[in-house]
C-alpha cells in the first residue's frame, strides 16, 4: 500500500482530526471556515493527484481504481463548492461551528471511502459513517426553528430503516452465496438472480438501501423535510455529496448483478418512473425553494437511475455526467439560497420577488441552474438528459424514455416558477427593503460567476467529463 | 483546432461570424451604462450582422441544392457530435429574414422600451444568434439546442416587458413549445441510435421502416405543428401575441413561426417521406380548418393585436398546406409565404406598435379615423393590410397564389376549401382597415370639419387622445418593408430562383422515398 493510494481518505483522516483539537479550543467560526475551506483545496489536491492510483487495500476489501478515484475527485469538488458557498456557516450556531465542519468532513469521508469499498460489511460500515456524522449535523441549525429537530429525526429514521432492509438484503445474498466479496458476487449473482427469487430480493433489498442516500422512491419520504429543516448549508450538502456516492454503489452493484438480463430491470424501471413522476408532480406545489429543490431530487434520482438500468458503458458514463450536472446546478441554487438567506432562513418564492433588482448576478446565476435543470440548452442539464436518454434508446427502452421525457416537460414549469419569480414579478412599487441591493463580495460574486460558468461550459463541453466517466467505467467492466 | 473545415469561396466562416455577432454584441451590454448608447449599439450590432449576412445573397450558389458555406469542427466526438453549419436554398432566405427583421425590432422599441434596457438589447440579441443558429445548423442537436434556447429569451421577452396578462401569455408561450419540442428531442435520439448519426444530409439519406417513419414524423411534427402553430395547437399564440411588446411580437410573427414550417420541410418530409405520405391528407384537413378558423375568428376582433394575431394562424395554414401539397408550386408558395408573412406581418406588429405609442389602446374603436391625422401611417397600414390579404402585385399574392395553384394542380377540392379563406382574410382585413381609418368611434364615417388640427398634431377631443404622423425612425423602418412588399409582389423571381434546386431535390428525396419504400413493401 502506497501513500497514493489512500491519499485522498489520509487528507480527510488529518482534516477530521484537526477539527476535532479546533473544537477543544472553541475557535471562532471564520477560522473553522477558512480551515475548512483550505482542507477541501487539498483534498481537491490530493484526489487529483490520486486519480491514476491502482491497487487492493485492506484484504481486498477496499479497491482503488480509476472508477472509484474519480468519485472521490467528483466527491471532492461537491464538497469544495459546498463549503464555498458560505464561508463560516452562518447557518450553524456559531459556538459549535468547529464540531459543524468536523461532521461534515466525517460524512465526506464516509462516502469517500464508500466509492471504494467492494465488501458487503465495508459498504455497510461506511455507509453508517457517512450516515451517523449526518444525523449529528442536521440539527445542528442556529435558531428556534424546530423544524430542525423533525429532520434530524425523519433522517435517523429512515436511515435506520434503509439500514436495516440492506443488512436483510445482504444477509440473502450472503447465505445463498457464502461470500460478502463483490469480486466473489460477480461471476455467481447474475445466474442466481436470475434462477433463485432469493437472491433477486436480497439484492433488490441491498439497493433499496442505497437508494435512501440517492433519495429516490421508495426511500425518498425523508427528503422535503430534512432539506427543509436542516440550514442551508447542511442541505447543500446533503443534496449533493452522498448522491454522487450513491450513484458510484448503484452502477457497481447493478454491473456485478447482470441486471439488463432479468426482472430486476422491470423493478428498477418502475422505481424510476416513480420516482420522476412523484417527485416533479410534487415540486409543482411547493412555495418553500428547499423543498422544491428537495421533490426535485427525487425526479432526478429517477433520471440517473434510467442512465444506471441502461447497464454498460453508455448507461453508466451517462449517470456519472449525470450526477456531476445535477452537482454543479445544485451547488448554484444553494449558492443563491445562501446569498438570499444570509441568516440561514428558509427561502420561499415571496423571497425571491425582484432578486434581479438586488443583484442581477445570483438571478442569473439561479435562472442558469434552474433552466439546467430543466434540461434546457446550454447549460449542463440538456445534454446529461441527452445522454441519458440516448443509452435508454440504445437499450431499446423507448417506453421509459418517454415518461422521462413527459416527466421532463412537467419538471419545466415549476423551473420556469423559479426564473420568473427571480425576474420577473414586482414591476410596480417594490418596497424599500425589496429595493435594497445585495452587497455580494468579491469571492463571492467571483464564486457566483465560476458556478455559472461551470454549468454553461459543462453543457457546451461534455466531451472531458463524457472521457474522463467513460474511462472510469472502463476500469468498472 | 486542427479539425476545422470550411467549405466556400469566401475563404472565412461567414455562418459563425453571422452567428456569433449578436452574441458577442449581447455580452457586450452590461458593460454600457448610457441608455440612448445602449439603443445605438443594439442598433449597430444587427445592423452590422445584416451587412455580414448579405453575402450570403450574392455568393449564394443558385444551381445546386447541396448545402453552402459549410463549416466544421469537432465538438463532442466521442458521441459523434460536430459543430456544422450551412445552408441550402430553404434555410437561406430565413437566416437573411432574421438578419433583415432584427434591426426593425430595435428601432421600433426605440421609445416603447423604457426600463431594464439592458436586459432588453441582451435578450433580442441572444435572441437573435439562436434564431439563425437553428436555421444554419447541420447536425440534429445543434438545432435543437438553438431551438429550446431560443424559449429563454422569448419568454422573458414576454414576462419581462410585456403587458398586463404578460405572466399567463409567457407561460403557456414556453410550455406549449417546450412540451411540443421535447417529443422532438426523442426522435433526434431515436435516430442517432438507429443511424449513429446526428448529421443531418446523413439522416435524410439513410432508409427507415415505415413504423420509424410514422414514429419520428409524430415526434417532429407535433413540435412543428405547436410551433407554426397549426390547429388545433394555435392557442398560445394570441396569448403570446397580445401580451409581448412590439419587438416580441414582430419576432415571434416574423421569425418564430417560421421555424415550424421550416421543421416540416428539413425532417418531416426528407426523413419519413412515406409516413409523410400517409399523413398529408391529416394535415391538409388541419390546414384548412386553420385557414377558415384563423380567419372566421380574425374576423371577430376588436383588439387590433389579436386580429393580427389570428390572421397569422390562417396564414401559416396556407404554409402548411403549401408544404403537404407535396408539389413543386405548393412547396415554393409555402416557402414564399413564409417569407412573405414575415415582411407584412411583422411590418403591421410594428404599425400596431406605432399607434399604441400614440393612444395606449389596441382597441379599434379607440383607433378609429386615423385617416385624418396621420396620412402617413394610414398609407403604410394600407399597403400592408393589402399585402396581407394578398393583393395582387404585392407579396403575398404571388405566395398564396402559388400554393392555391399547386393546390388545384392535385387536389381541386382543397383548393376550392382553402378559397374562401383567402375570401375571409379581405374581409377582415378591409374591415380593419375601414375602421382605422375611416370611421368614427361611433361606427359612422367621421366628418373633417369636426377636427381642428394644430401644427401636424392632430387633438381628437372624442378621446382625449393625441396623435401625431410618422417620425423618420418609424417611417424609415415601414419604408424598408414596403421595399420588400413590392419587391417580392412584382419580381418574385430572384427569390424563387434561390430555393428553386433546393426544394426540386427536397421533392426527388420524397418522391424517392416513397418509390423505395412502395418497392421494399411490394405495394
Amino acid at each position: 500500500m502506497s501513500m497514493m493510494e489512500f491519499l485522498p481518505e489520509l487528507v480527510l483522516i488529518g482534516m477530521t482530526l484537526i477539527f476535532f483539537g479546533l473544537s477543544l479550543f472553541n475557535a471562532g467560526s471564520v477560522l473553522v471556515g477558512r480551515v475548512a475551506l483550505g482542507g477541501a483545496g487539498l483534498l481537491v489536491l490530493a484526489s487529483f493527484a490520486a486519480l491514476n492510483a491502482e491497487g487492493m487495500l485492506f484484504f481486498d476489501a477496499y479497491r482503488v481504481d480509476l472508477f472509484s478515484q474519480t468519485f472521490k475527485l467528483l466527491i471532492a469538488l461537491g464538497f469544495l463548492g459546498v463549503l464555498s458557498l458560505s464561508a463560516g456557516f452562518p447557518g450553524v450556531r456559531r459556538e459549535i461551528s468547529s464540531e459543524y465542519a468536523m461532521f461534515l468532513f466525517i460524512s465526506t469521508m464516509g462516502l469517500t471511502f464508500l466509492v471504494s469499498s467492494v465488501e458487503l460489511l465495508t459498504i455497510l460500515l461506511c455507509l453508517e459513517i457517512s450516515s451517523f456524522a449526518l444525523y449529528v449535523a442536521i440539527p445542528m441549525r442556529k435558531g428556534a426553528h424546530r423544524v430542525q429537530y423533525e429532520a434530524g429525526i425523519k433522517y435517523v429514521l429512515f436511515g435506520a430503516l434503509a439500514t436495516g432492509i440492506t443488512v436483510f438484503g445482504m444477509s440473502y445474498v450472503v447465505g445463498l452465496t457464502g461470500t460478502t466479496y463483490l469480486s466473489e458476487l460477480g461471476p455467481v449473482l447474475p445466474e442466481l438472480v436470475r434462477s433463485e427469487p432469493l437472491a433477486l430480493i436480497g439484492l433488490l433489498m441491498i439497493l433499496t438501501g442505497f437508494f435512501y442516500k440517492l433519495a429516490m422512491f421508495p426511500m425518498h419520504f425523508w427528503t422535503p423535510d430534512v432539506y427543509e429543516g436542516a440550514a442551508n448549508e447542511t442541505t447543500a450538502f446533503v443534496a449533493t455529496l452522498p448522491k454522487i456516492a450513491a450513484v458510484a454503489l448503484l452502477i457497481r452493484f447493478v454491473a456485478s448483478s447482470g441486471a439488463d438480463t432479468g426482472h430486476l430491470i422491470w423493478i428498477l424501471s418502475v422505481f424510476a418512473v416513480l420516482s420522476m413522476t412523484y417527485g416533479n408532480l410534487a415540486a409543482l406545489v411547493q412555495n418553500d425553494i428547499k423543498r422544491l429543490l428537495a421533490f426535485s431530487s427525487i425526479a432526478h434520482a429517477g433520471y440517473v437511475m434510467v442512465g444506471i438500468l441502461s447497464v454498460g458503458p453508455e448507461g453508466f458514463a451517462s449517470a456519472i455526467y449525470y450526477v456531476f450536472g445535477y452537482m454543479v446546478m445544485t451547488l448554484g441554487c444553494f449558492y443563491v439560497i445562501c446569498q438570499v438567506a444570509p441568516a440561514g432562513e428558509n427561502l420561499t418564492f415571496e423571497g425571491l420577488k425582484g432578486l434581479h433588482r438586488r443583484s442581477p448576478l445570483l438571478a442569473l446565476t439561479l435562472a442558469v441552474a434552474a433552466c439546467g435543470m430543466a434540461g434546457i440548452p446550454p447549460a449542463v442539464g440538456f445534454p446529461t438528459k441527452f445522454l441519458v436518454f440516448t443509452a435508454a434508446i440504445g437499450k431499446g427502452y423507448f417506453g421509459l424514455v418517454i415518461l422521462a421525457v413527459i416527466n421532463a416537460a412537467i419538471s419545466a414549469f415549476y423551473y420556469l416558477k423559479l426564473v420568473r419569480a427571480a425576474y420577473a414579478l414586482p414591476e410596480n412599487e417594490p418596497a424599500a427593503e425589496e429595493r435594497k441591493g445585495f452587497a455580494l463580495g468579491l469571492p463571492v460574486a467571483a464564486f457566483g460567476v465560476f458556478i455559472t460558468a461551470v454549468i454553461l461550459a459543462s453543457g457546451l463541453f461534455p466531451e472531458p467529463i463524457v472521457a474522463m466517466a467513460r474511462e472510469a467505467v472502463g476500469a468498472l467492466l | 483546432m486542427t479539425n476545422a473545415l470550411i467549405y466556400n469561396s469566401l475563404g472565412y466562416p461567414i455562418l459563425s461570424v453571422v452567428l456569433l455577432t449578436p452574441l458577442a454584441g449581447a455580452a457586450c451590454c452590461f458593460f454600457i451604462r448610457n441608455q440612448t448608447v445602449l439603443k445605438f449599439w443594439g442598433l449597430l450590432v444587427t445592423l452590422m450582422t445584416a451587412a455580414l449576412s448579405l453575402p450570403l445573397w450574392t455568393a449564394f450558389d443558385r444551381t445546386t441544392a447541396d448545402y453552402q458555406f459549410v463549416e466544421q469542427l469537432d465538438w463532442f466526438p466521442s458521441i459523434g457530435l460536430s459543430y456544422q453549419l450551412g445552408v441550402d436554398g430553404i434555410s437561406v432566405l430565413l437566416v437573411l429574414l432574421t438578419t433583415l427583421i432584427m434591426p426593425l425590432c430595435i428601432l421600433c422599441s426605440w421609445k416603447y422600451i423604457e426600463h431594464r434596457l439592458a436586459e432588453f438589447i441582451f435578450v433580442i440579441l441572444a435572441m437573435e444568434t439562436a434564431m439563425i443558429g437553428v436555421f444554419v445548423s447541420m447536425n440534429t442537436v445543434l438545432f435543437y439546442i438553438f431551438w429550446e434556447a431560443m424559449l429563454i429569451p422569448m419568454y422573458l421577452l414576454i414576462a419581462v416587458w410585456g403587458g398586463p396578462r404578460k405572466d399567463y401569455a409567457a407561460i403557456k408561450f414556453f410550455l406549449y413549445t417546450f412540451i411540443g419540442s421535447i417529443f422532438f428531442l426523442v426522435a433526434i435520439v431515436a435516430l442517432r441510435v438507429k443511424t449513429g448519426t446526428f448529421f443531418i444530409p446523413d439522416l435524410m439519406a439513410a432508409e427507415y421502416s415505415f413504423a420509424w417513419q410514422a414514429w419520428i414524423f409524430a415526434a417532429c411534427a407535433l413540435a412543428f405543428a405547436v410551433k407554426i402553430p397549426m390547429f388545433p395547437f394555435h392557442t398560445w399564440l394570441p396569448a403570446a401575441h397580445v401580451e409581448a411588446p412590439t419587438a416580441g411580437s414582430v419576432i415571434l410573427a416574423s421569425i418564430l413561426l417560421k421555424m415550424g414550417g421550416y421543421g416540416f420541410l428539413r425532417f418531416c418530409l426528407p426523413m419519413a417521406p412515406q409516413a409523410t405520405e400517409m399523413f398529408a391528407p391529416f394535415l391538409i384537413a388541419l390546414s384548412l380548418v386553420g385557414i377558415l378558423y384563423g380567419g372566421y375568428l380574425a374576423l371577430g376582433q376588436n383588439d387590433i393585436k389579436k386580429l393580427i394575431a389570428y390572421s397569422s394562424v390562417g396564414h401559416m395554414g396556407f404554409v402548411t398546406l403549401g408544404i403537404f401539397l407535396l408539389n413543386d408550386e405548393g412547396v415554393k408558395g409555402a416557402m414564399l409565404q413564409m417569407i412573405n408573412h414575415g415582411i407584412t406581418t411583422g411590418a403591421l406588429f410594428i404599425c400596431i406598435g406605432i399607434i399604441y405609442e400614440r393612444t395606449h389602446s389596441r382597441d379599434i374603436g379607440d383607433n378609429s379615423a386615423l385617416g385624418m391625422f396621420m396620412p402617413v401611417y394610414v398609407t403604410f397600414l394600407g399597403i400592408f393590410s393589402l399585402s396581407s390579404l394578398a393583393f395582387p402585385g404585392t407579396n403575398s399574392f404571388v405566395g398564396e397564389f402559388l400554393v392555391l395553384m399547386g393546390a388545384f394542380r392535385s387536389q381541386p377540392l382543397v383548393g376550392a376549401i382553402a378559397i374562401p379563406g383567402a375570401i375571409l382574410a379581405a374581409a377582415y382585413m378591409l374591415r380593419l382597415l375601414q375602421k382605422m381609418v375611416w370611421a368614427s368611434s361611433d361606427g359612422h364615417i367621421h366628418h373633417h370639419d369636426e377636427v381642428v388640427l394644430e401644427g401636424g398634431h392632430g387633438e381628437d377631443h372624442g378621446h382625449g387622445r393625441k396623435l401625431w404622423d410618422l417620425d423618420l425612425r418609424e417611417t424609415a423602418c415601414l419604408t424598408f418593408l414596403v421595399v420588400f412588399v413590392f419587391w417580392i409582389g412584382l419580381n418574385p423571381q430572384p427569390v424563387l430562383s434561390v430555393m428553386d434546386a433546393s426544394v426540386t431535390h427536397l421533392l426527388e428525396q420524397v418522391a424517392a422515398g416513397q418509390g423505395t419504400a412502395e418497392a421494399l413493401t411490394g405495394h
